[in-house]
């Protein structure tokens, strides 16, 4: 079909949707990928790069890959969707929860083209979703928080008060009293995702109230930074390694790995046994990592630490397993009792222990 | 010697012929800057000024000119009426936000209903949102003669504080598991802004911005008022003997552009956007400042102008992904034009003199 | 009211100084700016550039001072590019200024593609001998890098420039009336051309500070705003230079302040504390402004106009 009789027809969008998988597309598979920041945002958005840059790795001529960073929510989202669509892409990757309507909007309008959106929970016959279960790897470095802090006081910096920010502190929080009865957690929210130098202040107010180990849930490094300028703090990298600052105040970190999510989704589309899923991977299926350790941390919490990397990887220990009670002291998990993907996703309560409110 | 000299009135054939010659200087700086990015810079010129209009997708992307374009436009024209009577605000960007909080929260408070008339009371709420959070700055200025610039800006930042809260408290979706944002007003019929003509981009907001247009047209060249703030502006001494009231002047300005901010966030949001996020605002109302000056304050130069900024977004988009561009180059680029743009004009009104100065 | 008790608030006056440097040092170069009549929005654009600029230099040399110069000279180069439009070409100010600012956010994170999760060398702090022992004010006051010394010292320098100077009088007379200016046989555009750099200088360094010191790293779009901000302070100040002081870490101690009180723990909502800055910067100027036995809050007379030799 050409233009002309396309324009003859005077329905755009709805002849877009006949057309389906355009021809161009039928030796090279086309992946696009949209960002919601910058790829040199050394976060976020630069980890799904990574994957991206995993995808052509992995496949080489059989692959090529578009993709478009600093896309704003709503109708540039759709656009610039629809423009991947009409461009040739069989697979299409939206990596931001602000996508979520966008992409459903497009995907039934090319009912041929995949998509794969992150972090939401609406799915289509074309639209799959996908997640990672970062309160794994809060465990592990709340683990670490609990047996290092001196002054019993830790920190989190958190973004905005949604249901994974929510289960990181949570998952941080449990593990870190498990190991130290006696630790108090302080919780500062951003209200942003990515302001350097605003999480640099709110690093900074937590170390003047005596705060000596600060996880954050926002993207940039400025917190570690902060934290470099006094000695005997630390805190973990979030998203990427964060190496520069190895081995303190950068003890560990938790990196989100999209690499093996997209290889095999990709790969799936190539031979064509692409379904329409939900996944929520975790350690066990490397996408949540947490980097090198450093000696800063001592040889037996090392290896306490390693320990639950090992039963979390190997399925045997879930990081919400009960005795679990809400902030108000009402049950939230009996003894022995697990949550479900539901509970967490849902989640929007601190647990018993920690001090101050959710905003809301 | 090299001097300008004023033109007696501003020369017909250079108003048609620099903006052309503007786009012509961007094409070869910004193709430079493309060239040393390594893209081959006559593929990037043609993705983003031809594509879009006459290319292989045009089809789409011509509605898309005005999906962008529309509040761009909306906006800009009630600035231009208080840029033209001296009166500064900065901050449509926080009433284009509390249009769409105002009209969205009324729309929301009778969801599920489906009557005829939710759809009109919300661009009501909407336009009186805007008003209202205008007033404030209006009132402060009249009352105690607070400066409109910064309190306009700041009430941009409290206006996306506002939206924060919004988006992850009282509008949030109580069917969306918890998650930010509220329910979808363009799929809910009665509240829905859906394209009009299929495939065309047309929405009631695009209708709204063509009749601000002929409105503020009709006003400045037809009525009293129009002529008062344009005496207002050039001549304040001579306006206060005309019997203008400046107090009143500020309130009319202040309100007729916060109103229209208000509305095109409105539009944005039961349409294009679909709903209430925390990234909902996406910088019209700082870009519509530039649309605004770049169409001299002169409806159909905001129209205009309106229309070439949603083209190089759109087209700049397309570089972006089918050339590999970072947005950053776009950004760039678009910076580039309007310098190019800003620095031609000076042909409209002088002329270039060389040699030595005559003795008058 | 625990929560007050237990913040320290000799840290957090030290740290609000920190946190104020960056819109401090761009608010004093934009005051100088518009007082000479120049309305330069472009301060945002300017700042992150001179962050990147000054990142850069800064981790190829070592030398973190080194940065703050190739910041300043960055920062007024590119305000040389504003000052070639809007005093040569006779451009409208408002848009070329928001014209640089979306130039300079790109061409920032263009020069800035290598330097993605880099740190720098720090800055050491300078204290003061004798006078940083001093208790409680010794920690808060003398125990800074040499830059926010050196923004502090730009205040009062510009403050003693512009009310003690005849070039201060000419300035100030250039933004009064370019015409009457002119007619005086002042060169009016060379003197705004000469503002305006320096203002660029001034946002340069307060990039810099940003990501060679209150950070300290390199990101794209790190400034957040923070060249809004100065421009703010600028008109709170109602363009006097210790009122830009004044503005300036009110500002920043309110930014700093609500996080504090997050930190211990205070039972105010969250929200609310993050809008504080903004509604305390407003509140405050409409009691100054609404003082009405003060005169003269009024902007320079000839801000924003554009300044043609037609005669």
């Amino acid at each position: 079909m050409k233009r002309r009789t396309l324009l003859a027809t005077g329905a755009g969008a709805a002849a877009a949707a006949a057309l389906g998988l355009p021809a161009r597309a039928q030796d090279k598979l086309k992946v696009g990928f949209v960002y919601v920041g910058p790829i040199g945002d050394g976060g976020w958005t630069y980890q799904h790069d990574q994957g991206r840059l995993a995808v052509l790795e992995a496949y080489g001529d059989r692959v090529e890959t578009v993709y478009q960073e600093s896309v704003p929510e709503g109708a540039d989202a759709e656009r610039v969707l629809t423009q991947m669509a009409l461009g040739g892409a069989g697979l299409i990757f939206t990596t931001s929860f602000g996508y979520m309507d966008a992409t459903i909007n497009v995907a039934s309008k090319f009912p041929n083209v995949k998509f794969e959106h992150a972090t939401g929970y609406k799915r289509a016959e074309n639209v799959a979703t996908y997640d990672a279960r970062f309160y794994e790897g809060r465990a592990v470095i709340g683990t670490i928080a609990g047996r290092m802090t001196k002054s019993n006081k830790i920190g989190y910096i958190a973004s905005f008060p949604i249901p994974e920010v929510i289960q990181g502190i949570n998952s941080y929080f449990l593990h870190a009293r498990k190991v130290n009865p006696a630790v108090e957690l302080t919780v500062v929210w951003a209200y942003t995702w990515f302001d350097p130098a605003k999480e640099a202040d709110a690093a900074k107010a937590m170390l003047e109230q005596g705060v000596d180990v600060i996880a954050q849930h926002t993207d940039s490094t400025a917190p570690l930074a902060e934290m470099a300028k006094t000695p005997g703090v630390i805190g973990f990298g979030q998203a990427s390694d964060m190496s520069a600052f190895k081995p303190t105040p950068r003890v560990a970190s938790i990196i989100d790995n999209w690499a093996p999510y997209y290889v095999k989704r990709v790969g799936a589309v190539l031979d064509g046994t692409w379904t329409s899923t939900h996944t929520w991977g975790g350690m066990k299926d490397g996408e949540v990592v947490i980097g090198e350790i450093t000696e800063a941390v001592p040889e037996e919490v090392r290896a306490e630490a390693q320990a639950m990397i090992e039963a979390i990887t190997a399925g045997s220990y879930h990081p919400f397993t009960g005795p679990i009670n809400k902030q108000d002291g009402s049950v939230f998990l009996a003894e022995g009792e697990v949550a479900t993907d539901e509970q967490l996703m849902s989640m929007n309560f601190f647990v018993e222990g920690i001090k101050g409110d959710i905003p809301s | 010697m090299i001097r300008l000299e004023k033109r007696p009135s501003p020369s017909q054939g250079w108003t048609a012929a620099t903006p052309l010659l503007a786009v012509a200087l961007t094409m070869l700086a910004g193709g430079a800057m493309f060239a040393l990015l390594g893209k081959d810079p006559l593929a990037a010129i043609r993705t983003i000024f031809w594509d879009p209009l006459f290319g292989e997708f045009a089809w789409y992307f011509r509605g898309q000119l005005l999906v962008k374009g529309g509040p761009l436009i909306l906006i800009a024209i009630g600035l231009s009426l208080g840029f033209r009577a001296g009166i500064w605000n900065i901050g449509a960007e926080g009433q284009y936000i509390m249009g769409a909080l105002a009209g969205a929260g009324l729309g929301l408070a009778l969801y599920p209903d489906a009557g005829r008339w939710v759809f009109p009371l919300m661009v009501a709420a909407g336009a009186a949102g805007g008003w209202a959070w205008a007033m404030i700055p209006a009132i402060l200025k009249v009352r105690f003669r607070t400066n409109e610039i910064l309190v306009s800006l700041l009430l941009v930042y409290v206006a996306q504080n506002l939206l924060a809260s919004a988006a992850l408290g009282w509008l949030r979706n109580p069917e969306g598991a918890g998650f930010p944002g509220s329910r979808n007003l363009s799929q809910w019929p009665a509240a829905a802004n859906p394209e009009l003509i299929p495939g065309t981009g047309m929405h009631w907001g695009v209708v709204a911005a063509f009749l601000a247009v002929i409105g503020a047209h009709v006003l400045l060249s037809r009525h009293q008022l129009g002529y008062h703030i344009r005496l207002a502006g050039q001549a304040p001494r001579a306006a206060r003997f005309a019997g203008v009231s400046p107090g009143r002047l500020t309130v009319f300005c202040m309100g007729v552009s916060g109103a229209l901010a208000g509305m095109a966030g409105l539009f944005e949001v039961t349409g294009p956007a679909g709903q209430i996020s925390i990234d909902f605002a996406s910088g019209y109302g700082f870009t519509a400042i530039i649309v605004a000056f770049l169409g001299r304050l002169h409806p159909v130069g905001i129209l205009l102008a309106g229309l070439l900024m949603a083209l190089t977004y759109v087209g700049g988009d397309n570089a972006a992904t089918n050339l590999g561009l970072p947005a950053a180059a776009i950004q760039a680029f678009q910076g580039m034009l309007l310098f190019f743009l800003l620095s031609v004009d000076v042909l409209t009104n002088y002329r270039i003199r060389f040699g030595r100065r005559e003795i008058a | 009211m625990d929560a007050l008790v237990s913040i320290n608030w000799v840290l957090l006056a030290a740290s609000l100084m920190v946190a104020a440097t960056p819109i401090l040092l761009a608010a004093t170069g934009e005051l100088v700016v518009e007082r000479a009549g120049v309305l330069n929005l472009g301060v945002e654009g300017m700042m992150i550039l001179g962050a990147i600029s000054g990142f850069a230099v800064g981790v190829r040399t070592g030398a973190p001072i080194l940065g703050f110069a190739a910041a300043a000279l960055a920062g007024a180069a590119l305000s040389l590019l504003f000052g070639l439009l809007t005093q040569i070409l006779l451009s409208n100010q408002v848009a070329t200024g928001l014209a640089l600012t979306l130039f300079g956010l790109g061409l920032s994170a263009l020069l800035g593609q290598g330097y993605v999760g880099i740190k720098t060398p720090v800055l050491a702090d300078w204290n003061v001998p004798v006078l940083s022992d001093i208790p409680v004010i010794g920690p808060v006051l003398f125990r800074h890098d040499p830059i926010l010394y050196l923004s502090l010292l730009l205040v009062a320098g510009v403050w003693a420039f512009l009310r003690h100077t005849r070039a201060g009088l000419i300035l100030r007379a250039v933004g009064e009336s370019h015409d009457a200016a002119h007619a005086l046989g002042y060169r009016v555009v060379a003197i705004r051309l000469a503002a305006i750099a320096f203002g660029g200088a001034l946002a340069g360094m307060g990039g810099a500070y940003i990501s060679l010191v209150r950070v300290p790293q390199w990101t794209e779009g790190m400034t957040a705003g923070a060249g809004w901000i100065a421009l703010a302070i600028v008109v709170f100040a109602s363009w006097k230079p210790w009122r830009v002081l004044l503005g300036a870490y009110l500002f920043g101690g309110i930014a700093v302040l609500q996080l504090n009180l997050q930190a211990a723990g205070l039972k105010v909502p969250v929200e609310i504390l993050s809008m504080s800055p903004y509604l305390v910067t407003i509140l405050v100027l409409v009691i100054i402004s609404s003082d009405r036995s003060r005169a003269a809050l009024s902007a320079p007379a000839a801000l924003g106009r554009t300044f043609h030799a037609s005669s």
